[in-house]
């Protein structure tokens, strides 16, 4: 809303609606986007997912390294799912296998998502020099792959647990960062923000109060793609063999060291990349149904 | 300096690209600390704990670890600029001869998986915003769901579980390449490892190309357009198409960008030659200097990438070529 | 002679559940006539118009009904028929310049294409037809300038380069939808006249939709009204004005701000309903107060109530000798005090943006309980003073005093008592509340912040103001997306007021209206002011509104004030070529029918 426009142009030209259509709740984003199918489905892959990451260690027969049987048999006897190339039971190993990729993903993505929702949100109302520097800032980090922070922190470290989540979590802040600073740019632009200025409300209440409030579909979105690409991350780093417990349960590593004897015992390779398929596309599926819902919910906003 | 500040084209990618030497700059710095600076002990954790002291010590040397650490810094940083990238502890050779020919493999992969993703995507995209909400868009856009969200690795395995080894048995399960042969001398076992990569790009490229071109089409002058009596191959041609590609650039420019993190895992999967398997190589054996040379390799040539997209934006918008 | 376009019957529904969104809609305009078709948001004008073409946006659909051209029905034709059809023998004119030209392509290249679309001959050289069509239009007509890209150009520009467009192929039809919102008072009037003349010139008939009765009134001979959907009056535009048939049409004319005449504008109570909720019988009953019983059970028909001129309306005889109502009314403004320290005094201003200085040196003084107007058109300035008084622009130099006391740039430096009493009502009722948080909420909000009111006592006081500004206190738990754009504008209101303030800044506040509720807040805001005693500055490009709400008036051009005073004064006998160019150019109900050059209007034009 400049007050300064082109010569020969006023008032903005903005259309007003002959009745206001649609009624917005508060925070009903998301129950509104459970109204469709697709995010239905991806909060009950994901529910499943982690209910069986989060109990499957008290429901698993076996220890996750208790050799059962010999190695790489198809399933009978002991192990219901056949044993991996150590004579473990896949499936207790299947069990206890979620909850390392899960907690380490679920802890990165919410640091990198608190952290970087406030640098975005800072730079976009600051609108000056500041958004310039953080900016850069971002850009600094993004220009490393997520896979390659990861691997050059481990590389020095070594697989720590911390290290890991530390590094997802700071690949996320920028790219999180960016999403919240370009959703609240119009925002910022709107006339309530002015409005609360000139009243004096103190600015980290305005972005606190009146900004975040308003990118919450976005940032949803976002938040739902980051947790997808952190599980995925994580996984892969398992899978190549750098994982906090290199012999520990965990579906990326059991993938790696499985997939050699696929033709012979498929069971060992095979449920992990179920498990992992099955929950990063959830959490897509989640993300979508929120982002089709905001959207519907601008268009009809905007309709007419 | 004042053709900086305006200068029309040549201008702006001149000041990009002093900003893109700058982030670079940032990088090396980041790398660095990441590498040389954090607490504990490099050479500690290379030579494992049964190192003994003396073998540390030389280490420590060859590593320059007793120099201060800006002075580490700046024999790195003009190292590299003068094309010496240091010397791999595993091998023992100097990082450049070891990279050089994984240099060409990878890129050749990159650039093939580019080729083949970047204009199935735009025309995937195009096609499902045009037969919006038909089955084609219903139907790929389940599909690219699926796929974008699914971690690369898993797609390689179960590509070679489709079609190397379990299902059928059509394509090599790896894909080597003997030293000093070139990688399009076996295409058959580039199919794999590019088609991995395709899948890991184009559903995100094709869905934000979706959003682009349903974006334009129902904008006023695509209306107007057709108001105008235009045939509707102009329409969608001269009209709605280009001012659909100017946004989709920078995603084309990340997404290639993150393709240089997916070989990492793809060319492990596929045993294949290239800088990503040599990166995984070298963070297992603790080999920094070829660890730093490869961070920094990759994060240039995002910098570069997302300076060729900013400036194909450019291009593709008048609006912002004549503020410049 | 046979009509240039006629169209019967025409009805347009939603695709998706078949609720009809334009019904019964005929009309007939004959070659080189201008018919107006007049409605306020929700009418369904645009669709007619776009109809005209066999268009229908998304969720649209053409349902019965035939527009013919000449001997061809529009609606019969296949696709590709009416492809070849758009653009030559119909065209429109849209009413965003801006977005409609196509940002990546050059404008030559624009009006080359819609000659090559419906050339049968083959590629051939369009450069002598290109230039004779920016002559036509007023448009510089060498290379350089058709080089250019839309967005080199102004809004005025813009919009000729459609009408170019529009013209290229002598067309039997225009459809021009608005083309001048947007666009300020001198280029618009440029823009009319260009219309007329093209029309004339190549005996095109042309239907111009518009929400703005005083444009139609000056350019087209018949008039048709929409409400709800169908068209509730037809017939030449003098008749109407002088004496409406439909009482929806007379109480529209009753909104319009005038330059003559009474003050007191009057709103519509209510508002339109949108397709699917509107009632069964006439559309407007719910709102209208000649209503009676039967206007509830059917639709009335349109019938011919003189010659020409049909009405939908069952008492149309008895509409048409009421009285215009209050319009006439002058309003009781109370004595400004010239011995007090003035509101608000604004000394040497001298405001920028970034290096460009935008306002210079202005000053004004706004007294006590006074309602003075800025007008101006945009760049002019008033928006940078309004802000900068805020507090919310801070580039600018000089000095702004409340009550004597100097006031900081910032309003973040200012302090609580100098924040609370000023307050700022926004142009764009759809941004200026947040739309997360409920009504109630809104207009607590300054009570919480100058700790005015808490808990009990001001949820009392909201109540309190809701009312005052005609909504129901169950208004407090809605949200503003549930609310009309009146609706929401009576909510900043209410949140303006809910602190009392000394000065209320009004920017613009009424553009994004409709007419009717356009009336309806200046007339909210106007006795408001009066009952509160506030001082307000209210700021406006519609000269004839600012007799409705305002003692004195400022008239602002590119940053400076040209002439400033009494409103009556000021508009009867402008002292400055610059408020007479302004003054002339307005359109208006008063001088349409009388052929005004562009000069000093006649001085008997405007009386006390």
């Amino acid at each position: 809303m400049s007050a300064v426009k082109g010569a020969g142009e006023v008032g903005g030209g903005i259309t007003a609606p002959a009745e206001s259509p649609v009624p917005f709740r508060n925070s009903s984003l998301i129950f509104r986007a459970l109204r469709l199918w697709r995010t239905r489905i991806g909060a009950a892959l994901v529910g499943a997912l982690v209910l069986l990451a989060i109990i499957g260690p008290y429901v698993a027969p076996y220890g996750p390294s208790v050799p059962v049987g010999e190695p790489n048999s198809t399933p009978g006897g002991n192990a219901v799912l056949g044993t991996d190339y150590l004579g473990q039971d896949v499936l207790s190993r299947f069990l206890y296998g979620g909850r390392g990729i899960l907690v380490m993903a679920v802890i990165a993505t919410a640091i990198g998502l608190i952290v970087g929702v406030a640098i975005g949100l800072v730079a976009a109302y600051a609108r000056n020099a500041l958004d310039d520097v953080l900016m850069r800032g971002m850009d600094v980090i993004m220009a490393f792959p997520q896979i390659m922070l990861a691997l050059v922190a481990v590389a020095v470290v070594g697989p720590q647990a911390w290290v890991i989540v530390v590094a997802i979590a700071l690949t996320t802040v920028p790219r999180i960062a960016r999403v919240a600073r370009g959703a609240a740019q119009p925002v910022v632009e709107r006339d309530f923000i002015a409005c609360s200025e000139a009243m004096g409300v103190p600015r980290w209440r305005i972005l606190f109060g009146e900004l975040l409030p308003n990118t919450l579909g976005p940032l949803m979105v976002e938040a739902s793609l980051r947790m997808t690409y952190s599980i995925g991350v994580i996984a892969a780093l398992a899978f190549l063999g750098l994982a906090p417990d290199p012999n520990g349960a965990n579906w990326g590593t059991m993938i790696q060291q499985n997939q050699i004897a696929l033709s012979v015992q498929p069971w060992g390779a095979v449920m992990p990349i179920i498990a992992i398929a099955l929950l990063t596309m959830g959490t897509g599926l989640i993300g979508d149904g929120i982002a089709r819902t905001a959207a519907g919910i601008d268009r009809s906003r905007s309709a007419e | 300096m004042r053709r900086l500040t305006s200068g029309g084209v040549p201008g702006f990618v001149a000041r990009r690209l002093l900003l893109g030497i700058v982030v670079l700059v940032m990088v090396s710095i980041v790398v660095f600390a990441a590498t040389q600076a954090l607490p504990g002990d490099p050479a500690q954790a290379i030579l494992g704990r049964s190192a003994t002291p003396a073998s540390l010590a030389a280490l420590r040397r060859q590593l320059h670890l007793d120099q201060p650490v800006l002075e580490q810094y700046w024999s790195w940083l003009s190292g590299l600029l003068r094309g010496n990238l240091g010397s791999s502890l595993a091998a023992q050779e100097p990082v450049t001869t070891l990279l050089g020919p994984k240099l060409v493999n990878s890129a050749v992969l990159v650039a093939v998986s580019a080729v083949v993703s970047i204009p199935l995507s735009v025309a995937i995209g195009c096609w499902a915003a045009l037969k919006r909400e038909k089955i084609f868009d219903s139907v790929s856009s389940i599909l690219l769901l699926a796929l974008a969200a699914l971690p690369e690795f898993v797609v390689a395995v179960v590509l070679v579980i489709l079609l190397a080894t379990i299902v059928f048995h059509v394509l090599p399960a790896i894909s080597t390449i003997p030293p000093g042969s070139q990688p399009w001398d076996n295409i058959p076992a580039l199919i794999l490892p590019c088609l991995t990569l395709v899948i890991a790009v184009a559903p995100y490229v094709a869905r934000i190309m979706r959003a682009s071109m349903i974006e334009v089409l129902e904008s006023d002058y695509v209306e107007m357009a057709r108001l105008k009596g235009l045939p509707e191959r102009t329409v969608l041609l001269r009209h709605a198409l280009p001012n659909a590609l100017g946004p989709v650039f920078q995603v084309i420019a990340l997404n290639l960008a993150y393709l240089a993190g997916g070989i990492v895992v793809v060319e492990y999967v596929f045993n294949y030659s290239g800088i990503g398997s040599a990166l995984q190589d070298a963070v297992v054996n603790h080999d920094l200097p070829v660890v730093q040379a490869l961070a920094m390799l990759i994060a240039a040539v995002y910098v570069v990438l997302n300076l060729l997209a900013d400036v194909a934006t450019i291009m593709v918008t008048p609006k912002l070529r004549t503020r410049l | 002679m046979s009509a240039a376009v006629s169209v019967e019957n025409l009805r347009i529904e939603i695709a998706a559940t078949g609720t009809p969104v334009v019904s019964d809609v005929s009309f007939a305009i004959a070659p080189g006539e201008i018919l107006g078709l007049v409605g306020e948001s929700g009418s369904g004008k645009t669709t007619v118009g776009l109809a005209l073409l066999g268009h229908a946006r998304r969720g649209l659909r053409i349902a019965g009904g035939s527009v013919l051209l000449g001997d061809r029905d529009v609606l019969t034709q296949d696709e590709e028929e009416r492809r070849k059809l758009r653009g030559s023998a119909v065209s429109y004119v849209p009413q965003d310049p801006a977005s409609s030209l196509n940002p990546a392509l050059r404008i030559g290249l624009q009006l080359r294409e819609v000659l090559d679309a419906h050339d049968s001959g083959g590629a051939r050289d369009y450069s002598a037809r290109i230039a004779e069509m920016m002559r036509a239009v007023a448009l510089p007509d060498d290379r350089a300038f058709l080089k250019r890209y839309p967005h080199e150009l102004s809004g005025g520009q813009q919009q000729r380069i459609g009408l170019a467009m529009a013209f290229a192929n002598r067309p039997r039809l225009i459809v021009l939808d608005e083309p001048t919102t947007g666009l300020d008072v001198t280029t618009q009037a440029h823009v009319l006249s260009t219309v007329r003349e093209l029309a004339a010139l190549h005996d095109v008939a042309a239907l111009y939709v518009s929400h703005d009765l005083a444009v139609v009134a000056a350019l087209a001979r018949r008039v048709a009204v929409m409400y709800a959907g169908r068209v509730v009056e037809l017939g030449p535009a003098d008749a109407m004005f002088a004496s409406a048939g439909h009482p929806y049409t007379r109480r529209l004319i009753g909104a319009i701000p005038r330059l003559t005449g009474g003050r007191s504008l009057v709103g519509i109570p209510g508002r339109a309903l949108s397709p699917g909720k509107r009632p069964g019988g006439c559309g407007f009953a719910p709102r209208c107060d000649l209503r009676i019983g039967q206007c509830e059970q059917e639709m009335p028909e349109l019938r011919p109530i003189d010659t020409d001129h049909m009405v939908r309306c069952i008492r149309a005889e008895l509409v048409m000798t009421q009285d215009p109502g209050k319009a006439g009314e002058p309003v009781e403004m109370p004595a400004a005090d010239d011995a007090e320290v003035p509101a608000l005094r604004i000394t040497d201003l001298v405001a920028s943006y970034g290096r460009h200085e935008v306002v210079h040196s202005v000053s004004l003084a706004l007294a006590a309980r006074e309602c003075l107007a800025l007008v101006g058109e945009s760049g002019s300035g008033k928006t940078t003073i309004a802000r900068a008084v805020a507090g919310l622009h801070h580039a600018w130099t000089g000095a702004i005093a409340l009550d004597g006391a100097e006031l900081h740039p910032s309003a973040r430096n200012r302090g609580g008592d100098a924040r609370r009493r000023i307050q700022y009502i926004f142009q764009n009722p759809y941004g200026s509340l947040n739309p997360r948080r409920t009504v109630g909420q809104i207009v607590a909000q300054p009570l919480k912040i100058f700790g005015t009111a808490g808990g009990r006592e001001a949820d009392k006081r909201v109540a309190e103001m809701l009312e005052r500004v005609s909504l129901s206190s169950g208004y407090a738990r809605r949200y503003p997306d549930q609310l009309s754009g009146g609706e929401r504008q009576r909510v900043a209101i209410a949140r303006a007021l809910v602190c009392d303030p000394t000065v209320l800044i009004c920017d613009e506040v009424t553009s994004a209206l409709d007419v009717s509720v356009q009336a309806a807040i200046v007339e909210l805001l106007g006795s408001l002011q009066r009952d509160l005693g506030l001082s307000m500055l209210f700021i406006t490009h519609n000269l004839p509104l600012v007799r409705s709400i305002a003692q004195r008036v400022a008239v602002l051009s590119q940053g400076r004030i040209v002439e400033a005073g009494e409103v009556g004064q000021v508009l009867a006998h402008p002292s400055q070529p610059y408020t007479r160019q302004l003054l002339s150019d307005t359109p208006s109900l008063e001088t349409a029918s009388t052929d005004v050059s562009l000069d000093e209007p006649p001085a008997e034009t405007f009386g006390k």
